[in-house]
């Protein structure tokens, strides 16, 4: 549950998540097992276009929401359920209470229902209605108890030691309970049996529900589903109205899917399906009393959102937070209000409104993992940037925020800006090119990192002696962008870049009107700078005679190749030319490797150094250039030794890393220790902003670790 | 291989990887003889531990005495085929539960039973179970015995459909049961049998 009223609390929140040392651990261990447990449960499969399929099923029902929740009421009534439509939560916990009194139900078995967890279902039967409720999914069992909600969708209870349950369990059974897990689970067993045997009523969610025929599937590991379906006399199921799907077809399709995606199993160990009112010897006249809630709580209105609706591809399975670095480190209490992950982010704002969503929609660091495995193809950290555009619209700017923007999208201000800071900088310089410390608002928390200083020299006004001589028949037109980081601290690496296609009939050119690619502007939600800004870069290169934009940050080139797209592809002005202008977009590594296709040849015949690589988010799944870097490191000759995760972010995330300096050096310390135990002394990088970020991280740790783009090396080991 | 070779070792591949246990049988005859040694070699309530010897609250504990001595549950089975498991029940002195699945949730050993289908793909086991008794057996039971036809089996899940849909289109329960009840709920520990059977053995009877 997120009530932090500020940024500032939520902030204190998470450092709490941050000192626990058994959820980071339990955190650590899962979603390095969950990586391997996943791929191995897809290695069989066309993972990809399955999950396409899902995408288009699941937005064509959203697109008829109505018409599925019509035919089903009639087909499950015909076979003996009742079906309701609750508008929003209230009204769900209602129609539920309701049924209990009718059917003058005492206790209550539940399996475990998001949806109920959405509507806070259980202080309504319980609080209002005095009735007896039990969870009967072993981890809902435990969170229950502990008057907790859940920490991850599929495994609730994932943030709790087996000390903890243990004592837990020897409270609720008056005897002294052990540590072992096996036991503990078998107190469960015996213990929920008891609540099975006395309930009235069972209250379940449902995966699917299937308009065709009017059924429900329930997916289970525990096969308390089943159970919970089963001994009541009387049957609640709670959906989201997002749970309809036309046939079973779709259902099929999913389960595919969505165990594989949550927990790396191919299949849970129980799926049930349920059509209409099946016997029940507990009941009067032995049928069950079935009755399908469905909820809308704005998924109707969500459906038609031209940007959101794709919300409702969502299958719950929770693979989001799985592959969260942010998760990973501050868990589910603190990544969600009651959906958790980056689907919960998003959920937190339409189900349960601006309030309980404006501090955790802040906390995503743009890495695209979720993206990558997202069961439904949604592109969740895009509509998180979205979420974040419209809560400033609707409470209005922060004052850093507007500045920046405005600053920003005045390419000549902005660059005076950093002109002026070289020259303010000067107290604060160290010789080594880093600063020796901070300006006191920054501090502490943010002195986890070396910074560096901006150069004295920016590539701009190198370029005029730099630049190479016009090759009469070019192979290759290639214009340069250099980003601000390459332009104005690292114009080293930009200088590399010009000397490692040395030779290569290449013709360069640097506009230079170009500005800032703009990302910052987004990530901070400033969507007018962010699209002006756009706007300003595509007309620089308009002018350019080129085939190419190569730009050696990674996030640059996926910010400029797809989010102009995003931003400009739908306006009749600009999208023809924004097009054009992406189409031409190329990172560093892929035009090397790839277009110019430089070989062994080019090279020193020397053996060079042992390397390590650190994989861009914007990169490696930005742009799935992920052979590139690493055919180019082994023709230079250098010897690559892989890290540990070398795909999960650095905890750089430009503008994330100053709002939340806690994560960010979380994320920076590990990733320097797997650069630090591949034994090599080098790490190369293709992102300004990685070197950025692990090169402060390693001075700071006194690692014995140099930090290079890998432009600088190409260019040195250049024959 | 043949096709249908080829369904069988998938299928016993994927139950396997589930810890189920799948046995190739020619006649049911072996069925019931394969469910008489399990029961001999399960020691009541007790063996699998699915709990009674526990630390547990006394409403908790109350539900163990209601059991006793070896059960084993057979719904939905023909007359001739009931018949036969009972005769090897009593000879075995093991208790066959005919009816009232209900009064036994304390826990009953075995259940045996006819599954509707087998999915090669994920090595699950399909059963039709409108019927309580069936649908009840299945649950509440430590161990859950499928005899499953060879013929029956699929490919994958998709091949079930239009069976699935004639059944929806009446009233239905029909559930897909891969391995045995599991949880990785505390500290994503394995643990088995958390309201569901503890073991699952099918059995692949010929023909």
């Amino acid at each position: 549950m997120q009530d932090a009223k500020n940024l500032k609390e939520y902030r204190k929140e998470i450092r709490e998540s941050l000192d626990n040392d058994f959820l980071r651990t339990a955190m650590d261990n899962f979603a390095v097992a969950y990586r391997g447990s996943r791929a191995n449960a897809f290695k069989d499969m066309d993972e990809k276009a399955l999950i396409r399929e899902i995408a288009d099923a699941k937005d064509a029902a959203a697109s008829r929401l109505d018409e599925l929740f019509a035919q089903f009421k009639e087909e499950a009534e015909k076979r003996g359920a009742v079906v309701h439509l609750a508008k929003d939560a209230k009204e769900a916990n209602e129609i539920i209470g309701r049924i209990a009194m009718d059917e003058n139900c005492k206790t209550i078995v539940k399996s475990k229902s998001m949806t109920a967890e959405e509507t806070l279902l259980n202080h309504h039967l319980e609080d209002d209605l005095n009735l007896k409720v039990v969870e009967t999914d072993l981890g809902e069992w435990i969170i229950q108890m502990r008057k907790e909600g859940p920490s991850h969708m599929v495994m609730p209870a994932i943030h709790l030691s087996r000390h903890q349950v243990s004592d837990l369990f020897s409270d609720v059974t008056g005897q002294k309970q052990g540590d072992d897990v096996q036991a503990l689970v078998k107190v469960a067993r015996r213990e929920l049996r008891q609540e099975f045997v006395d309930a009235d009523m069972g209250i379940s969610g449902g995966n699917f529900a299937i308009a065709e025929t009017g059924s429900i599937g329930l997916v289970t590991n525990e096969g308390n589903a089943r159970l919970v379906t089963t001994l009541p006399r009387v049957h609640v199921a709670l959906m989201g109205l997002d749970k309809l799907t036309p046939k079973l077809h779709d259902a099929l399709r999913v389960l595919k899917a969505l165990p594989r995606n949550a927990t790396g199993q191919a299949i849970t160990s129980y799926v049930t399906w349920i059509t209409g009112s099946n016997e029940c010897a507990a009941a009067e006249d032995d049928r069950k009393k079935v009755h399908f809630v469905f909820l809308d709580n704005g998924r109707r209105a969500l459906a038609k959102d031209p940007v959101f609706s794709q919300v409702h591809r969502c299958v719950r399975c929770g693979a989001c937070a799985n592959v969260c670095p942010v998760y990973r480190m501050v868990g589910g209490h603190k990544m969600g209000h009651i959906y958790i992950g980056a689907i919960g982010l998003i959920l937190t704002y339409f189900y349960h409104g601006t309030e309980k969503a404006k501090n955790l929609v802040q906390n995503c660091i743009n890495c695209g993992a979720c993206k990558e495995i997202c069961a439904g193809g949604i592109d969740l950290p895009g509509l998180i940037k979205d979420i974040q555009a419209r809560i400033l619209e609707e409470e209005g700017h922060p004052m850093y925020s507007s500045f920046l923007a405005k600053m920003m999208k005045n390419r000549k201000l902005f660059h005076k800006f950093l002109r002026i800071a070289k020259t303010a900088q000067k107290p604060m310089k160290g010789k080594d090119g880093f600063m020796r410390h901070l300006p006191m608002i920054f501090m502490p928390d943010h002195d986890f990192r070396a910074l560096p200083t901006v150069a004295e020299v920016p590539f701009r006004d190198m370029w005029a002696k730099v630049q190479p001589a016009k090759v009469a028949a070019p192979k290759h037109k290639v214009a340069l962008f250099s980003g601000c980081v390459q332009d104005f601290v690292y114009p080293e690496q930009s200088v590399a870049t010009v000397e490692s296609m040395r030779n290569k009939d290449v013709n360069l050119e640097f506009p230079m009107d170009q500005s800032c690619c703009g990302l910052p502007l987004q990530m901070m939600g400033e969507v007018t700078a962010a699209r002006d800004v756009a706007i300003q870069n595509m007309e620089a290169f308009e002018d350019t005679d080129c085939d190419y934009i190569l730009t050696m940050c990674a996030s640059c080139a996926s910010h400029l190749k797809h989010n102009y797209m995003k931003m400009l592809g739908k306006d009749p002005q600009y999208a023809t030319r924004v097009q054009e202008f992406a189409d031409k977009v190329i990172d560093y590594s892929s035009f090397m490797n790839d277009v110019l296709g430089v070989e062994k040849e080019d090279f020193l015949d020397s053996a060079g150094d042992a390397v390590t690589y650190h994989a861009p988010c914007h990169l490696c799944r930005g742009l799935d250039v992920k052979a590139a870097p690493r055919e180019l490191m082994a023709k230079a000759g250098l010897d690559y030794k892989e890290s540990a995760e070398e795909e999960v972010c650095c905890g750089f995330g430009g503008t994330y890393s100053v709002k939340f300096p806690k994560i960010s050096e979380q994320l920076l310390a590990k990733k320097v220790n797997n650069a630090k135990e591949s034994g090599a002394k080098v790490l190369l990088t293709d992102c300004p902003g990685c070197v950025m970020q692990i090169r402060g991280g390693a001075k700071k740790q006194g690692a014995d670790l140099e930090v290079k783009h890998i432009a600088e090396y190409m260019a040195e080991r250049r024959k | 291989m043949t096709a249908k070779a080829e369904s069988v070792k998938l299928f016993t591949d994927k139950a396997e990887l589930v810890s189920a246990v799948v046995t190739e049988i020619s006649s049911l005859d072996e069925a019931y003889k394969y469910t008489m040694d399990l029961c001999g070699k399960k020691e009541a309530c007790k063996m699998l531990i699915s709990g009674c010897e526990q630390n547990l609250s006394n409403t908790a504990e109350q539900l163990c005495a209601t059991k006793t001595g070896k059960t084993i549950v057979a719904p939905a089975l023909a007359k001739k085929e009931a018949a036969a498991l009972e005769k090897q029940c009593e000879e075995n002195g093991f208790t066959l539960i005919k009816d009232s699945v209900r009064n036994h949730l304390g826990g009953i050993d075995i259940a045996f039973t006819r599954v509707d289908h087998g999915i090669a793909e994920t090595g699950t086991v399909v059963l039709n179970c409108p019927n309580e008794e069936l649908r009840l057996a299945t649950m509440i039971s430590e161990v859950h015995v499928a005899v499953l036809p060879k013929s029956k089996l699929v490919d994958n899940s998709y091949d079930l459909e239009s069976w699935m849909e004639g059944n929806m289109m009446k009233g239905d329960y029909t559930a897909f049961i891969t391995g045995a009840s599991r949880t990785a709920d505390i500290e994503r520990v394995l643990a088995i049998g958390v309201h569901g059977p503890l073991e699952l053995h099918i059995l692949l009877l010929e023909g």
